[in-house]
């Protein structure tokens, strides 16, 4: 069936004949889905190094206060900022949409490329130029800002705040930048979703890699407008002096020019972007966890269809729930108790992801493949973080734990670690499509057992920590009496591990890069995968993804293992065959 | 499209009715939305962001304007002219918010004479929308000048609270460019179909596009105006 509806679309020869030939129209002004998605990956790894070296300074100075010169308390509040930033946005949001967005959804819906190739191009650079922006305000005059990654106004803008001369304005600028990348890329990975599948593949037959990204891009285009909004707000309040988020204010004896603004209201704008964000980034976490759980264990994805609901319904509430974190802003307390009921909501969907995650495993042919071991770690350190999210869920024990390191314990685990797992597990499932070889195992279980260890060792003891009240942000605390001499030597320890977990990601680095010229051959198909990204002519695939003609779709892509089949898969454009028996699965053969 | 319909199987299936033929429309393959072209969903998705641009906007101005500790202008008298000895309160705006309404009545026209595939009214009438966009652009331009001399500034005026001019000129401008940027994109999607552009792939969805647009920048429009003018 010719398709003339779907405005440009791409046929093959056309394909063939327009395709880049130049290593500069290849490799760097490329319009190619998976070349975008390798830039992008490529970039936001490499600003992850920045953000993982500057852990490593904040460590250093936790763990061994007064011994190193260099940190002092203005440069210790420019990396906790930078650090935290560079993690959620310019890291992870990056990673997972830019980069696996990008490589996956063409790939796994069995498209030929996004639909606007040119637009996604522009949305690669748009990304580049707000990272060189962010990395400029480390040489600008006063360094980059100190204000916190939350941007708490007034103190963000006012002078006594590191950064406060360039490093708040390239923030803002560069936040600005990053978001109109976004959304063109998020446009047209929500519009290829939606209308350019191929032929068989439903939504439902979609594989939950796809539906979380889904999900996710929906929610970062209607959740960064309000980060938008509260960043040109604040960006007038710095450069106009305009009074939006300040308050008056008496700064050392003088009345400041500000007067009637509302600091709350930023705090409002920033968490109903911060909260959704947070999901942005676990969602396509969960989808890819899913797939990875379901291929390594040889069985079919437990409760398909309450897993896409679950993805679904997170996304929508968790636009519901941003003021848990304001808790101790101020804000008129019967808000405290509306949010701690949406807030305790959402982990029904989330228990019910777990759960199904726990009972794919249960009975499957497990293999121990090194995605497999990071889909555990994932399960492991997700509900970890997650049940200590229920504590700080509720406002009355919320209130003595806020800004303590109970609450970085927390969010690491659930929001930092548990993704990055994921994205390591994702890497070591997809380096043998996007590469043609597998990354060497030895050197994958060092940088596994070390980090997996490794952050249960760091984070745990944490939580500790913040029960004895240590703050969050803080420099030292040498004079605090309420800190028992103990807490230091816990601290130093945690530096030790730190810098151990710091050190086993260069060699994963090394890994990428050795196994990419040395690694062994993978195969089209290494993992005996159903989804049609390993049913590719040509590994890595080539311009146009499918050849000459597109692929067909007839099931799910979670058909492993089905009873009187001889092979434990059958990928996804394989017609059904007699004999073939059907288990009662979620699969749309109800029609049959 | 035949009651009966076959799966991908071969088998014969009828269409399930309801609800749950609505689901299984819109999650069938290749396309949930039929026949839309990307294009075109994709406007639709950015409008869908971009009203939580504006949303956002319009709630920062109602928070401001509540928490503030100064009184907010009387914005009857600020956006009053005197014509002819007459002083008459929102006039201006009036006008503004009328030619940019009927803007929208000429491009819903042009849409029709898109797909009727008569190209020089359509081009007419797309270039007449732009001209109305430009108007209302300068109607701004003139209103702006008007508040600045005035002594209104974004960040403060004579007449109240700071925030008034700061989401005054924040957000008028930000429309203000969204009218803009559509002037300009209007006059480029006419050009396309004087010559013929459309004509040669056969499909005028380009003119609809550009209207979404269009009729979104004046619907916000009506937002802007009932909660900066009238509150
Ligand atoms: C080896 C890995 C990591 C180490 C050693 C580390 C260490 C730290 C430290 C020491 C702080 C500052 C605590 C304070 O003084 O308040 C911090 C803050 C933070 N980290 Fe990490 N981190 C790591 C990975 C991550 C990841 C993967 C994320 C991704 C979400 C992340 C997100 C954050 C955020 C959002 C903050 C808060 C920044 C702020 O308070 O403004 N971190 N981290
Ligand atoms: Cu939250």
């Amino acid at each position: 069936m010719t398709d003339t509806v779907t405005g440009t679309t791409i046929s093959p020869t056309d394909h063939e004949d327009h395709g880049p030939t130049t290593f500069l129209t290849k490799y760097i002004w490329s319009q190619d889905h998976k070349v975008i998605a390798i830039q992008y990956a490529i970039t936001a790894i490499s600003v992850g190094m920045v953000a993982l070296a500057l852990s490593w300074l904040m460590r250093l100075q936790l763990g061994f206060p007064d011994t190193f010169d260099f940190i002092d308390p203005a440069g210790y509040y420019q990396y906790v900022t930078m650090h935290g930033m560079i993690m959620v946005i310019y890291l992870l949001t990056a990673i997972f949409l830019g980069g696996f967005g990008n490589y996956l959804i063409p790939l796994m819906i069995g498209a030929r490329d996004m639909v606007f190739p040119y637009l996604n191009m522009l949305s690669y650079w748009f990304y580049l130029v707000s990272v060189l922006v962010l990395m400029s305000s480390f040489f600008v005059t006063g360094g980059p800002t100190g204000a916190g990654w939350t941007l708490y106004p007034p103190q963000s803008i006012l002078p006594g705040t590191p950064g406060y001369e360039w490093g708040i304005i390239l923030m803002l600028v560069s936040l600005v930048i990053f978001i109109v990348a976004f959304t063109m890329g998020g446009l047209n990975y929500v519009t290829t979703i939606l209308q350019a599948r191929a032929k068989g593949m439903t939504l439902m037959r979609m594989p939950l890699s796809v539906w979380g990204i889904f999900v996710a891009t929906i929610m970062g285009l209607l959740a960064f407008p309000a980060l938008f909004v509260g960043g040109v707000m604040m960006m007038f309040d710095r450069l106009l002096g305009t009074s939006f988020f300040m308050p008056a204010i008496i700064a050392q004896g003088e009345a400041l020019q500000y007067n009637g603004g509302s600091p709350l209201l930023f705090q409002h704008l920033f968490w109903f972007f911060g909260h959704p964000e947070v999901y942005i980034v676990a969602l396509p976490a969960f989808g890819i966890v899913s797939d990875l759980i379901s291929i390594h264990a040889r069985k079919n994805i437990f409760g398909y269809r309450m897993m896409v609901w679950a993805i679904v319904g997170i996304g929508a509430l968790s636009f519901v729930v941003w003021a848990h974190h304001m808790y101790v802003s101020g804000m008129n307390p019967y808000f405290g108790f509306f949010f701690a009921v949406t807030t305790l909501i959402i982990a029904v969907p989330t228990a019910i992801k777990v759960y199904n995650w726990v009972l794919t495993l249960w009975r499957g042919d497990i293999h121990l493949t090194l995605p497999m071991l990071y889909s555990i770690a994932f399960i492991l350190t997700f509900v970890v973080g997650g049940l200590t999210g229920l504590f700080l869920g509720n406002v009355v024990i919320d209130v003595p734990l806020s800004d303590t390191y109970f609450v970085v314990a927390h969010f690491h685990m659930v929001m930092g670690i548990a993704p990055i797992l994921v994205v390591f597990g994702a890497i070591y499932h997809w380096y043998p499509k996007i590469t043609g070889r597998l990354l060497n195992v030895q050197m994958g279980h060092i940088h596994f057992w070390v980090t997996f260890i490794g952050t249960y060792l760091m984070y745990f003891p944490m939580h500790y920590l913040g029960f004895v009240g240590v703050p969050r942000r803080y420099f030292a605390y040498e004079d605090a009496v309420f800190i028992p001499e103990s807490a230091q030597t816990l601290n130093a320890f945690i530096t030790v591990i730190a810098l151990i977990i710091g050190a086993v990601q260069l060699l994963f680095i090394f890994n990428l890069i050795w196994s990419c010229f040395k690694g062994k051959e993978a195969g089209p198909n290494p993992w005996n995968a159903t989804s049609l990204e390993w049913q590719t002519a040509e590994t890595p695939p080539g311009h146009g993804n499918w050849g000459p003609t597109d692929p067909v779709v007839y099931r799910w892509a979670y058909d492993y293992s089905v009873p009187g089949v001889e092979e434990d898969f059958i990928p996804q454009n394989v017609p059904h065959a007699k004999g073939e028996t059907h288990q009662g699965r979620d699969d749309d053969t109800e029609g049959v | 499209m035949s009651q009966q319909t076959q799966d991908i199987t071969g088998n014969k299936i009828s269409p399930p009715e309801g609800w749950q033929g609505l689901n299984e429309d819109w999650s069938s393959d290749k396309e949930t939305f039929k026949s839309v072209p990307w294009g075109k969903a994709m406007m639709w998705i950015f409008l869908l962001s971009d009203t939580f641009i504006f949303g956002s906007f319009l709630v920062g101005y109602m928070a401001v304007r509540m928490t503030t500790t100064e009184l907010w202008p009387n914005s009857s008298e600020v956006f009053a002219l005197t014509i002819a000895g007459q002083h008459i309160p929102l006039i201006l705006i009036a006008i503004m918010t009328f030619v940019l309404i009927s803007s929208s009545g000429t491009m819903a026209m042009a849409v029709n004479f898109a797909y009727r595939r008569n190209r020089s009214v359509c081009a007419a009438l797309m270039f007449a929308t732009a001209i109305l966009g430009a108007c209302f652009v300068g109607m701004q331009v003139f209103e702006w000048s008007k508040l600045i001399e005035e002594g209104v500034r974004p960040w403060g005026n004579p007449f109240g609270a700071a925030q008034f001019g700061s989401t005054f000129f924040m957000i008028t401008g930000f429309h203000g460019l969204h009218v803009s940027a559509g002037v300009i994109y209007l006059t480029i999607v006419a050009i396309k179909v004087l010559r013929g552009d459309f004509e040669r792939s056969g499909d005028y969805q380009g003119v609809e596009i550009a209207g979404l647009y269009w009729h979104f920048v004046d619907l916000v429009w009506v937002f802007i105006f009932a909660f900066f003018y009238l509150w």
